[in-house]
């Protein structure tokens, strides 16, 4: 079995054909994010030259296909990995969280390229200053836009993260976050604007002479 | 084939021109023949890179390029773009740019109206000439901030319908907008994306008789334009 396996991972299923007929002994939490991992399929979700960088990765020099990506989904519900690749102006953003939301459980997030990951060289009145502050993300990938190797680095590490996972573990049950104001941990956005005063942060930047 | 019967003002192939000065040179003929017939309203023209821009008074804008469209002479049949430019100096005027080709004669004409300052930021719609200048109107609308008089849908067509913060192209406009990071992000998230379409925009209401049923139960109750 062709599995990626690192040390501090689970390592390759032992199967010997001689003396196990038929079974083999493994770990079900193993079994479920091998299965996974192996099996993404991503929701491209492109708005920009990362766009074409990602179809190259996709296209048969870079071959997506080797790591179970084969299969781009371009309907959210049958998806697992949301790809955003490219800007994501204000326009877009109640659009990309309703495609978040209609994604089923399990499923994850790579923001692609500086512009999804930070809002990159355009720090204007249009475009989201990454798209962390709509929905999470699991993977960035630095690079304006990255190389189809650096993105293919991404979908590897979203996949040790996949292996890593345990059905044991609660904090890895993937409910809908929402604010709760409510929450002693909760801090309504003018506030955040105010703390952020006079260096910003990467989500509430500071307003500029302009 | 035969070639259709065109005016013979085209008299020479279409060749890359070379050596074009940045100032003067050649006319575009069109520019004297409007100076002829609307002496009052053509202010001044000017030739820069070989292009020629006819420079005129807001309130005779539609009527000069009405005649331009129409006179057989000009048939300036095709609306390339319609803009606006306004200036760092704040005592320039917003200028209302609309780019004008003759596909016959094969000319290209730069009109411009200069709307004062001070004054409502209005110009008369060229809509009822051409059907391109919808959405192009919209635009320098939505991003400029000027009425365009008799557009049949004058909305916003880049922003959301929701938008507050002003019209971005002004040059009083802030780079990052107006409002803070999060109050930009917290009104663009209540919008609902469905309400992006209304039946008009997708010419959809012409055909609601041959539509599914069920697709005609969800135009009529829940999408609306937004506004």
């Amino acid at each position: 079995m062709g599995v990626t396996t690192r040390a501090h991972l689970p390592t390759r299923v032992a199967y010997q054909p001689q003396s196990q007929e038929g079974w083999i002994a493994t770990k079900l939490d193993f079994l479920v994010n091998w299965g996974r991992a192996n099996s993404l399929w991503p929701m491209p979700f492109g708005t920009a030259c990362c766009a074409i960088e990602f179809m190259a990765t996709a296209a048969s020099h870079f071959d997506l296909a080797r790591f179970g990506m084969e299969r781009m989904s371009f309907s959210p519900r049958q998806a697992d990995v949301l790809i955003c690749a490219g800007r994501v102006p204000f326009k877009l953003a109640p659009v990309i969280r309703q495609i978040w939301q209609q994604m089923p459980q399990p499923k994850w997030c790579i923001s692609m390229g500086a512009c999804a990951s930070s809002g990159g060289m355009f720090d204007n009145y249009a475009v989201v200053q990454g798209i962390d502050t709509i929905i999470p993300v699991d993977v960035y990938v630095p690079g304006c836009p990255p190389r189809p190797e650096g993105l293919l680095y991404g979908i590897r590490l979203l996949q040790e993260k996949v292996m890593r996972e345990r059905l044991s573990d609660t904090r890895a049950l993937r409910t809908e976050i929402s604010p709760d104001p409510s929450s002693r941990l909760y801090i309504p956005p003018p506030t955040i604007d105010e703390l952020s005063e006079p260096f910003g942060n990467s989500v509430n930047q500071t307003r500029s002479g302009l | 084939m035969t070639t259709a019967a065109t005016p013979s003002a085209v008299s020479s192939p279409p060749a890359t021109q070379r050596g074009v000065p940045h100032t003067g040179g050649p006319e575009n003929p069109s520019a004297a023949a409007a100076r002829a017939r609307f002496p009052e309203a053509v202010r001044r023209t000017s030739v820069v890179w070989g292009e020629t821009t006819l420079v005129v008074a807001v309130d005779r804008a539609l009527d000069v390029i009405r005649w331009l469209r129409d006179d057989p002479e000009q048939q300036y049949s095709y609306l390339s773009d319609v803009t606006a430019v306004e200036y760092r100096d704040p005592e320039e005027p917003i200028t209302v740019v609309w780019h004008l080709r003759s596909l016959v004669h094969r000319r290209f004409l730069r009109v411009k109206a200069e709307l004062p300052r001070g004054a409502p930021l209005e110009v008369d719609s060229v809509w009822p000439l051409y059907k391109a200048a919808d959405w192009l109107e919209r635009e320098c609308f939505d991003m400029f901030g000027i009425r365009f008089r008799g557009h049949p849908d004058l909305r916003r067509i880049l922003m959301w319908e929701q938008y507050a913060e002003g019209h971005p192209l002004r040059k009083d406009f802030p780079l990052r907008g107006r409002f803070s990071r999060a109050e930009q992000l917290r009104q663009a998230l209540a919008a609902n994306p469905e309400a992006r379409y209304s039946m008009e925009e997708l010419s959809i209401a012409d055909a609601t008789e041959d539509l599914p049923e069920s697709m005609r139960q969800r135009l009529r109750s829940g999408e609306r334009t937004g506004e």
